[in-house]
């Protein structure tokens, strides 16, 4: 066991900085940009953590991460042992560790960053999650003896995903349902390989069926299944929806059907689950950026995921297009940190009114118009206002419109009974995720809209709770 | 993973496939579709459905190979598999009483026609069918409609089978002669085009079935994006079918060019045949002006 540190010597220890991949080198593959801590850097940086009484840092996790307990366990070098303590409240640290906005959760209420950097909450998370995977293999849990109910999930994303986790090791039958021939929802089709490599979800959910979670992919319910099938013919005793927020908003501005203009979804899915960056090792295609110039619109994860994505396919000018500031700006600062490194170009305070283009219908420019910051508006954000007669062309040859997803329509339509709000988002008990229907709950971005996937796991747990007590009261 | 229980081809191009799926077989409706992924490594492709035997649990499907997909679709042989199958996607087709109701069908388009068709003739309408082609080789199911329909007329283009001229020329003949109340048109857009052109003027009820490229099939992805009545649709959920008179076909016909050149560089790694061929058939297959 390392030596005690006096709370002073472990303030003088500086965060410890995550390796990763060349700037240069890295916008021209898909390969992981962040490389992981060592054991070393690891232990170093667990070292950091005062190990408080009241641990402000949990409280911003919304699972209620044993922060300090874990940190404690990396630092005496007990990885395997910190690995089963982030499991308790978190299935899947080796993808939050990634893709969590620490920034904003647990490490915002670290007490060391009052006067230092916060502790690396996000990084060890990563570490001990992939010490584990790695090393020694996932450790799967204990589960309870069958009871005989079976439950449908129906969507494969972090929601549906934790919840199976749950409901499995409380001794019930688990089918989880998905759309795709892949499973992990956004953490497949829309996060890149290059922030999230699929290695590792393909490794949680062989996890899970090792456990006895049943995957039955293609299988698009309200189609092939309707949730009222699944719970009279099929013998679910009851259903969790976690089909997540999967219908893409456009800008609805003109020009915008011509070739070359996608939305996220499409350009991401094409890229990442269909795998067109391999092409034609793989049979998809997707927009050749080579040489050429690329405009995303919005300022979340989203956009930047598919803004570095152009320039690993070869962009020479990747633009991100933004109505309001860079402070407004959604997305996580590491990415919008790593875009900048990577050479994208940011266009703030920017806003599209029309797409332009060729007879045969190709995309050739944008027209783009300047704004300028007013009063807060209900979200809090300064409004954006134009600029009148800023209105300027941007040569650009393809363009992702990246400015969020409402829900898709396929449950709303094929399932009597459930209400919603006027988004379209299902209601539900913020408690139990029950839905207005008995046996049927709900929960990750087709309720909340979309949110953060520790926020959606977070949703699938509770209803793992709600459901267990349901199934066991009933 | 859904296996082959039988393959067979109906023309030079066309292929026939009825393969296992008893979820879909019980559940699909005329005029809905599948997606299916060939390969681990293959695109995701639509596919009408074009009959069903639920008590066999298999579904039919008929491919024309036009380029790298379809063409390693009409390799396989009984007892090959496909990787993935999805369904049923998409709207029924709308299946009323009508009156006297004529489908079209231009080259594989039969296929997507003939379910509707059959499902028409079941609701008690006078049944038409019109099936066209190129040429006598590529007309498709000519006798399974003749079971099925009160009326078959086949066109080819070159005149070497049946009325010598296009399908619109056909249907603005039976227009002349009688009431019809309803057209269904599938076939390449400039076919689907010229139909509209030809009913638009008598005000008939015409229904066209829109193929333009998809991903996902479930409205996630939007790339199946087209106009209709000035608003945007997402074809696979919305449709696949929608009136004929307010599709804005050229802006289809310009989204389906979008990969053109990937096609032909899939089409020249796959090296199963003379690549500049196929790929002339791909192209024609979209473009070639009917009208
Ligand atoms: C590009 C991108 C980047 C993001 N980056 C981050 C990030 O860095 N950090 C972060 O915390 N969050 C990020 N998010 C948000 C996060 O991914 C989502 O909030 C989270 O994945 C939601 O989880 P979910 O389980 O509710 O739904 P999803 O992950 O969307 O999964 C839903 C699944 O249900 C399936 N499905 C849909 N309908 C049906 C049906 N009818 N039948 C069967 N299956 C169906 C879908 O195919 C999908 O697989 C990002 C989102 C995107 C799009
Ligand atoms: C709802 C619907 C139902 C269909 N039903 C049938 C059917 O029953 N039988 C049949 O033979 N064909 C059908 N098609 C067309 C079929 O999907 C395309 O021919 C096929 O995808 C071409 O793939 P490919 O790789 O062989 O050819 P490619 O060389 O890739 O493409 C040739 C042409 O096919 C179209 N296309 C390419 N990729 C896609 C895609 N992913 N989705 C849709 N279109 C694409 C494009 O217009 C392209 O120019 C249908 C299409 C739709 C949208
Ligand atoms: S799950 Fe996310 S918020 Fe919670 S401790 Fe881990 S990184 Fe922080
Ligand atoms: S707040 Fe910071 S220092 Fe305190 S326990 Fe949490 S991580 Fe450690
Ligand atoms: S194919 Fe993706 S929305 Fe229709």
């Amino acid at each position: 066991m390392a030596a005690r540190l006096s709370n002073k010597d472990r303030m003088k220890i500086p965060r410890q900085p995550m390796p990763e991949q060349d700037a240069l080198e890295r916008s021209g593959n898909f390969k992981e940009v962040n490389l992981g801590l060592t054991e070393e850097l690891a232990i170093l940086e667990a070292q950091r953590c005062l190990r408080c009484l009241r641990p402000m840092c949990i409280e911003g996790c919304p699972v209620g991460v044993k922060i300090d307990d874990f940190i404690a366990l990396v630092a005496d070098g007990n990885f395997a042992g910190a690995a089963a303590k982030i499991k308790e409240d978190n299935i899947l640290p080796a993808v939050c560790g990634r893709v969590c906005p620490q920034e904003e959760q647990c490490e915002i209420n670290c007490i060391v960053g009052k006067k230092n950097e916060p502790v690396a909450i996000g990084r060890l998370e990563r570490f001990v999650a992939d010490y584990e995977r790695e090393r020694l293999g996932i450790q799967t849990p204990f589960c309870k003896p069958k009871t005989g109910k079976k439950v449908a999930v129906i969507g494969s994303g972090p929601a549906g995903l934790s919840c199976a986790a749950d409901l499995i090791q409380a001794g019930h039958d688990v089918t989880v349902f998905e759309a795709l021939h892949e499973l992990g929802g956004v953490l497949v089709y829309g996060i890149p390989e290059f922030r999230l490599p699929k290695e590792i979800v393909k490794a949680e959910v062989a996890a899970l069926e090792s456990l006895g979670v049943e995957f039955r992919k293609n299988a698009v319910v309200g189609f092939t299944d309707s949730v009222d099938e699944l719970l009279s013919t099929e013998g679910y005793n009851a259903v969790f929806i976690a089909v997540g927020a999967g219908l893409p908003y456009f800008l609805n501005i003109p020009g915008e059907n011509l070739n070359g203009v996608y939305s996220a979804n499409e350009f991401l899915t094409r890229v990442n689950l269909m795998k067109a960056y391999k092409f034609p090792e793989y049979d998809t295609p997707v927009f050749d950026c080579k040489e050429k110039s690329v405009a995303v619109f919005g300022g979340g994860n989203t956009a930047m995921d598919a803004v570095r994505t152009s320039k690993r396919l070869g962009a020479k000018h990747s633009f991100i297009i933004y109505r309001r500031s860079e402070v407004e700006m959604p997305a996580r600062l590491e990415e919008v940190h790593h875009a900048k490194q990577e050479g994208v170009e940011f266009l703030l305070l920017t806003n599209p009114l029309e797409f332009v283009g060729t007879e045969a219908g190709w995309l050739t420019g944008a027209k783009l118009q300047k704004m300028e910051l007013g009063e807060p508006d209900q979200s809090g954000r300064r409004r954006p206002i134009p600029i009148e007669g800023s209105e300027y062309i941007l040569p650009i040859d393809m363009a992702v419109i990246a400015i969020g997803n409402g829900s898709n329509p396929i449950i709303q339509k094929t399932t009597e009974g459930l209400t919603y709000t006027k988004r379209g988002n299902i209601i539900v008990d913020n408690e139990t995720m029950e839905t207005s229907r008995a046996g049927v709950f709900a929960g990750g971005d087709i309720v909340t809209g979309g949110a953060t996937v520790i926020l959606a796991m977070g949703a699938g747990r509770k209803a793992a709770k709600a459901i267990n007590e349901y199934l066991l009261g009933a | 993973m859904n296996k082959i229980v039988k393959a067979e081809f109906l023309s030079a191009d066309i292929k026939r496939f009825i393969i296992s799926a008893p979820k879909i077989a019980v559940k699909r409706k005329a005029g809905q579709f599948v997606i299916v992924r060939s390969n681990s490594h293959g695109e995701r492709i639509p596919l009408t459905i074009a009959d069903s035997d639920p008590s066999e649990g298999t579904i039919t499907l008929i491919v024309q190979g036009i380029g790298k997909s379809t063409k390693e679709i009409n390799s396989f042989e009984t007892n090959d598999y496909f990787h993935d199958v999805v369904g049923p996607l998409g709207q029924a087709s709308e299946i009323e009483y009508f009156g006297t109701a004529v489908s079209i069908g231009g080259g594989v388009g039969a296929a997507i026609a003939y379910p509707t068709a059959v499902a028409l003739k079941e609701k008690g309408n006078h049944t038409i069918s019109i099936i066209g082609a190129r040429t006598k080789e590529l007309i498709i199911l000519e006798k399974e409609m003749r079971a099925k329909v009160d009326e078959v007329y086949v066109t080819t283009d070159d005149g070497s089978y049946g009325f010598h001229g296009f399908v619109t020329q056909q249907l603005a003949k039976l227009i002349s002669e009688q009431k019809i109340d309803y057209v269904l048109a599938i076939g390449p857009i400039p076919m689907m085009k010229a139909v509209a052109a030809t009913t638009r003027p008598r005000n008939i009820k015409t229904i066209v079935s829109l193929n333009p490229v998809m991903v996902d099939g479930t409205g996630m992805c939007g790339g199946c994006r087209a106009t209709v009545d000035n608003k945007t649709v997402f074809v696979c959920v919305d449709g696949p079918e929608f009136d004929a008179h307010k599709v804005d076909f050229d802006l289809l016909m310009k989204r389906n060019r979008t990969y053109l050149t990937f096609e032909k560089q899939s089409l020249e790694k796959q090296h199963i045949c003379n690549n500049d061929k196929a790929f002339e058939l791909a192209l024609q297959a979209e473009s070639v002006t009917k009208n």
